[in-house]
């Protein structure tokens, strides 16, 4: 919202500089965003920040209003004439302009009343009219066709106003100001640019703004006059209300003028409009938005000859209602609209006038000819506007400013202020009288607030006096009796909850934010500690990360939202349509790849892969995260947490050194890291068997087991998936784990192992099996064969070729014998090494190679 | 032979003093004094002499092998002070060079930012309670104050599912409710938890604004928690995350759950409030919303608003990691480009 400071002075006394009261509305809860200036210089003071501003600060000695006494033709040339400028100089000065609208006046002899126009003189600094960038120039003497010119009467764009350059500005002068004031104090001001959170619904006009302005100076507000000359005829017989749905149309008020005239509005008029960012119209339309900036109630004008019209020349009767099965109507903004059965409309009794509160109809609107101008000032449900605003996709500011709450008191004030300024501007005479049908009242909200509950909450300890002021002044009744006070909230907010609690923590927000946030002391909690647990699924997690950074993987954090589709690719046998079984779809997806919740983390790190290898082949990376299972008859949907891992490209950091080998990473790598990581988490019980993962190579994927359960599959990403994901540069290899799961077996309470006293004995043995035999078979019979003497069964060397023979293996161990309590003889470990090559050969039908 | 004992030892003494690196030493060694070497080759064959000259060649040998033996270990160490001195002036590497790159991993900065913000708030004694993703759309704004069709509601824009009423959480607010239900013991004990967790917002995505981010909110409840109590405690939190001096500033503000609101700015760690491009030259930061727990939110938790209070606060781990390291585009996050993650 923009709020010229100008006009915010005519409704309270400003006496601190605008910055720090631009601060002080921002503590107090309506951040200004900004601030900008016309003509008058930035104010600094101490403390307060506010971005430097680059604006034109108009000069009190030579930039000053001018009256245009006449216009000569210029000697020389027909495009440009010399205006004779009285500044409040001794004598007028000449200047040379090529403005297109003074050459009406050209040669008319002397004006009366002059022309008022900014007059800068020569020294004076301006933005560059002509210049397509802003520059700024300093007036100089030069001659302009022969004819010597050293000032210059001004275009809004020269005094940095507006981007107007096709004429100069001219102006009116109803107060009558000398020729010669410093233009600073005709045309300067400040404008703040206000945003309001949705609370803060009453001050969303300049009215509003002065009250928290005057709570927060501690001055009192001036209110503007509501009343208004009726010379005209009774309203009663003119028009009539009739409210269907009070609960969604508290108040309806009319008002009526009759005979006036539309046309533009007053300049002053139409220069507030323009500093709050609105194109003004005619005097009608300007006067509806006029007082919709500056008391907050939206007006609506219909032209009643054209309502009259409509019923046969018989008296229009407003109708407020929801609509009947079918009904539509035709908008302001050109859109046929099938009306809702929400939609709260304004009526008569031939149909639908318009969308109440939000926009009108195109049939009844004002037009350059109307005389007679029924005007509606209305209450509207704020819920039930928003709900029709968000059905209907249609955002108007009326709509804005009725969904966020405007109390229905204003509407009486509304339609009294607007029908005397559209007197004022354009003649006639009002009717007698206002029709106000108000058959839902709002409720007085009085709240007992008691001072202990202040300090409750507040944690300082306040006055009653000062209590008592600070809500006074923001136009609260109170009385105090005691340690209560009677509060009562004054008739424009909405925003007092009657709930007793809730009601006291509204006042006390209002308390503490004028006195001032800041001041509130800072203190530490002395309330009782709660007993303190650990989030020991948090902790975990978190151990887990930090193996896996160990083990040099990098975190990846990915979108949730994928699509069925995407997923899909994971699986190198889908054909036909896409089962949307199980996924949280959205209703309104941003982009059509992000319409659902995913199933996996390995949609997340391939995608993710496959933009990162053109710059990026070695990549080692993790994620931890939900994925997302939906549940049966809508329930919330299960949100298991999930490890993915993900490793491609060279083994090593490719380095300058060039003496390692740049192999690639395989299965073992990723087996490393699922090692490492369980066993850095103290995970036993462990077993892998072949995986049927879809998405991995049959042959080169694992099942990991853990105390019986199934967390997950690693190894090879199928090659169908991984030319689907253009990574076929090397292979990939990703896991995918239960993480809740895999957690849940974390063994906190591990024991160490005491450091061997006795030294151990190295063995080595060499098998040779089938191929089917698999790794873990062998150690297994040998750690079972060796008791407990064999500590260790390390494989150091895997051989296939020659000469052992094909469809075979051998398979070389390191074996530390070693007894807790003495040293071994030679004796005792060739018994147990034989034992082991007996129990191989005979469960494994291995032959033990020499 | 004596003769030819001291011709040998002479030629010995003669090249050792020659001899300037370890291989021609070594070969030198072999050559006088090895298994076969001339000397004691020489030795060897005392047994060859007449009975009376034994003795005297035995005793002459054995001193000049003793001699050459030590001549030899003079020369070695003379010969290794040359080399090491060589050595340690010659053998000279580029340190400029770059070293052998190992292999680093890395947690994700929004990782690293939430784990600061764990610790920091535990030693408050805030305790870390999570809660789901999807939400139905009553805790996520009805029972936080804010009714179906509520022109608050407009401060969210909200991710709907397909199921009616089920929606992804646009913050991590509705946590409150479940942490209150959850550990308050149907409203008779204090709580003091954060509550992290990513959030969702039906919001286009730009360098400034993203439609997934995580929210990190805290609550304390208790029988006398006061609007003082939360502006001490973020201020604490406020010197560990930017700094002994930080200055923060409480503004007024809105959220329907809390009353009193307020936002909360840090002064402008990068320029010292002095104004900067990062603090749009206002000298501060915003860094958190904050307020006392509204009584209809506390009703809602479990709790007596008459006997019980609290406070919340809610920030933005991502927005917090931007601002320490003047990263420009949100969108970095979840791009997961290893060039960006390897940089934190
Ligand atoms: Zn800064």
């Amino acid at each position: 919202m923009q709020v010229p400071v100008s006009w915010l002075r005519e409704f309270v006394e400003i006496d601190i500089p605008v910055e720090l009261l631009a601060e002080r509305l921002t503590l107090a809860g309506l951040e200004v965003a900004s601030i900008s200036y016309i003509g008058v210089p930035q104010g600094f003071v101490e403390g307060v920040r506010w971005p430097i501003s680059n604006h034109l600060v108009w000069d009190r000695e030579k930039i000053l209003l001018g009256a245009i006494r006449e216009v000569k033709p210029h000697p020389d040339a027909d495009r440009l004439v010399i205006a004779v400028v009285d500044y409040g100089g001794a004598a007028p000065e000449q200047t040379v302009t090529g403005a297109p609208n003074l050459f009406e006046y050209k040669g008319k002899g002397p004006l009366d009343p002059p022309l008022w126009s900014p007059f800068a003189m020569e020294g004076a600094e301006v933005w560059d009219g002509h210049s397509e960038e802003p520059k700024r120039m300093v007036l100089k003497e030069k001659k302009l066709r022969g004819v010597p010119n050293r000032c210059m009467v001004c275009s809004e764009k020269e005094l940095g106003i507006s981007e107007e350059h096709e004429g100069i500005m001219l102006m009116e002068n109803p107060r009558g100001i000398a020729p010669g004031t410093p233009l600073q104090d005709v045309l300067g001001d400040v404008i703040l640019e206000i945003e309001l959170t949705p609370n803060m619904a009453r001050n969303y006009s300049i009215l509003g703004v002065a009250r928290e302005v005057a709570a927060l100076l501690g001055k009192p507000v001036k209110p503007p006059s509501f009343d208004y000359l009726a010379e005209g005829g009774p309203i009663i017989g003119q028009a009539a209300i009739e409210i269907r749905e009070p609960e969604l149309n508290p108040r309806f008020t009319l008002a009526l003028l009759r005979d006036t005239e539309v046309r533009p509005s007053p300049q002053w008029m139409q220069w507030r409009l323009t500093l709050c960012g609105q194109r003004p119209i005619n005097n009608i339309v300007d006067v509806t938005n006029y007082i919709t900036f500056e008391i907050g109630q939206p007006l609506h004008a219909f032209d009643y000859d054209k309502l009259k019209a409509r019923v046969s020349g018989k008296m229009p009767k407003i109708i407020t209602r929801l609509p009947d099965p079918g009904e539509k109507l035709d908008t302001l903004d050109e859109v046929t609209r099938e009306l809702q059965e929400h939609n709260i409309l304004v009526c008569d009794e031939a149909g639908v006038l318009s969308m109440g509160g939000i926009i009108g109809g195109a049939e009844t609107e004002i037009s350059d000819t109307t005389t007679n101008v029924l005007l509606e000032a209305a209450n509207w449900n704020f819920i039930n506007i928003r709900r029709t605003m968000q059905s209907q996709k249609v955002n108007t500011d009326a709509g804005v400013r009725f969904s966020r709450g405007v109390h229905p008191s204003q509407a009486l004030l509304g339609v009294q202020r607007g029908i005397e300024l559209m007197r004022q501007t354009g003649g006639g005479q009002i009717a007698q009288g206002i029709i106000d049908e108000y058959p839902l009242p709002a409720p007085t909200v009085t709240i007992d607030l008691n001072m202990s509950e202040v300090e409750r909450i507040s944690g300082m300890v306040f006055t009653t006096q000062q209590v008592a002021d600070i809500l006074t002044n923001l136009q609260f009744t109170v009385v105090v009796a005691g340690d209560v006070l009677h509060v009562t909230a004054p008739d424009f907010r909405m925003d007092i909850n009657s709930d007793s609690q809730v009601g006291q923590a509204d006042l006390i927000e209002e308390i503490t934010r004028i006195y001032g946030y800041d001041l509130i002391p800072d203190t530490i909690i002395a309330d009782a500690m709660p007993s303190q647990w650990t989030n020991v699924a948090l902790e975990r997690e978190e151990r887990a990360r930090d193996i896996l950074v160990a083990l040099g993987l990098r975190e990846n954090i990915s979108y949730r939202l994928t699509t069925p589709e995407r997923e899909a690719q994971l699986n190198p046998h889908h054909t036909g349509a896409v089962s949307h079984e199980g996924y949280i779809e959205l209703a309104n997806p941003l982009a059509a790849d992000k319409s659902a919740l995913r199933h996996t983390l390995l949609i997340s790190l391939l995608e993710n892969a496959r933009g990162n290898i053109r710059y990026t082949p070695r990549q080692q990376v993790f994620e931890v995260g939900n994925v997302y299972r939906g549940r049966e008859n809508g329930a919330l949907p299960d949100e298991p947490r999930r490890l993915g891992l993900l490793i491609t490209g060279p083994r090593r950091v490719d380095t300058w050194t060039h003496d390692e080998p740049g192999d690639n990473v395989d299965f073992y790598d990723l087996k490393g890291i699922v090692e490492g990581l369980l066993g850095g988490l103290k995970i036993s019980g462990v077993t892998y068997s072949r995986s049927s993962h879809p998405s991995l190579h049959p042959g080169r994927s694992a099942l990991l087991n853990v105390g019986g359960k199934e967390i997950g599959s690693f190894g090879e990403l199928h090659p169908l998936v991984a030319t689907g994901f253009e990574l076929t540069a090397a292979p990939v290899f990703v896991a995918e784990f239960d993480l809740d799961a895999l957690l849940d077996f974390v063994d906190e309470l591990y024991t160490a192992q005491p450091l061997p006293v006795t030294p151990p004995v190295y063995q080595d043995i060499a098998l040779v099996v089938n191929n089917e035999t698999s790794a873990a078979e062998v150690v297994a019979v040998i750690m079972k064969a060796g008791g407990n003497m064999l500590k260790m069964a390390r494989l150091f060397d895997l051989y296939t070729g020659d000469p052992i023979p094909a469809g075979q293996k051998s398979l070389a161990y390191n074996l530390v014998y070693q007894a807790d309590d003495r040293t071994l003889t030679d004796k005792e470990v060739a018994k147990v090494h034989r034992k082991i090559m007996q129990a191989v050969e005979r469960e494994l039908d291995a032959k033990v190679r020499a | 032979m004596l003769e030819q004992l001291e011709t040998i030892y002479k030629e010995a003494q003669g090249t050792l003093v020659a001899i300037l690196d370890s291989e021609a030493l070594h070969q030198w060694e072999i050559q006088y004094l090895g298994k076969k070497g001339e000397v004691t080759l020489l030795l060897r064959s005392t047994g060859q002499l007449p009975a009376e000259e034994r003795a005297g060649f035995g005793k002459r040998a054995n001193e000049i092998k003793n001699l050459l033996t030590e001549a030899h270990a003079n020369q070695e160490q003379l010969i290794h002070d040359q080399e090491l001195a060589r050595d340690l002036e010659e053998g000279q590497i580029d340190v400029t060079l770059p070293g052998r790159a190992q292999s680093v991993g890395g947690l994700h900065p929004s990782t690293q930012t939430l784990r600061q913000l764990y610790d920091i708030w535990a030693e408050m004694g805030f305790q870390v309670y999570r809660s789901r993703d999807v939400e139905d759309d009553e805790t996520n704004f009805t029972l936080l104050n804010i009714p179906p069709h509520h022109p608050a509601r407009d401060m969210w824009d909200t991710f709907h599912t397909t199921t009616p009423g089920m929606i992804l959480r646009t913050h991590t607010s509705p946590g409150q409710i479940h942490a209150m239900r959850d550990l308050g013991e149907n409203g008779t004990q204090p709580i003091r938890v954060i509550l992290p967790g990513m959030c969702y917002r039906y919001e286009q995505v730009t360098a400034r604004s993203e439609m997934q981010f995580h929210q990190l909110e805290g609550l304390a409840i208790g029988r006398n928690i006061h609007m003082s109590d939360l502006k001490g405690t973020v201020t604490a939190f406020a010197r560990r995350m930017f700094g002994a001096e930080a200055a923060v500033r409480f503004r007024a503000s809105y959220f329907p759950f809390t009353e009193p609101s307020m936002e909360i700015d840090v002064e402008c760690f990068l320029c010292g409030g002095e104004g900067c491009r990062v603090c749009k030259y206002a000298g501060w930061l915003e860094i958190a919303g904050a307020g006392m727990v509204n009584p209809i939110v506390l009703r809602n938790g479990g709790y007596d608003p008459a006997e019980w209070s609290g406070f919340a606060f809610g920030m933005g781990p991502e927005r917090m990691t931007m601002l320490k390291h003047g990263i420009t585009d949100i969108r970095y996050f979840w791009g997961n480009d290893l060039r960006f993650l390897e940089q934190f």
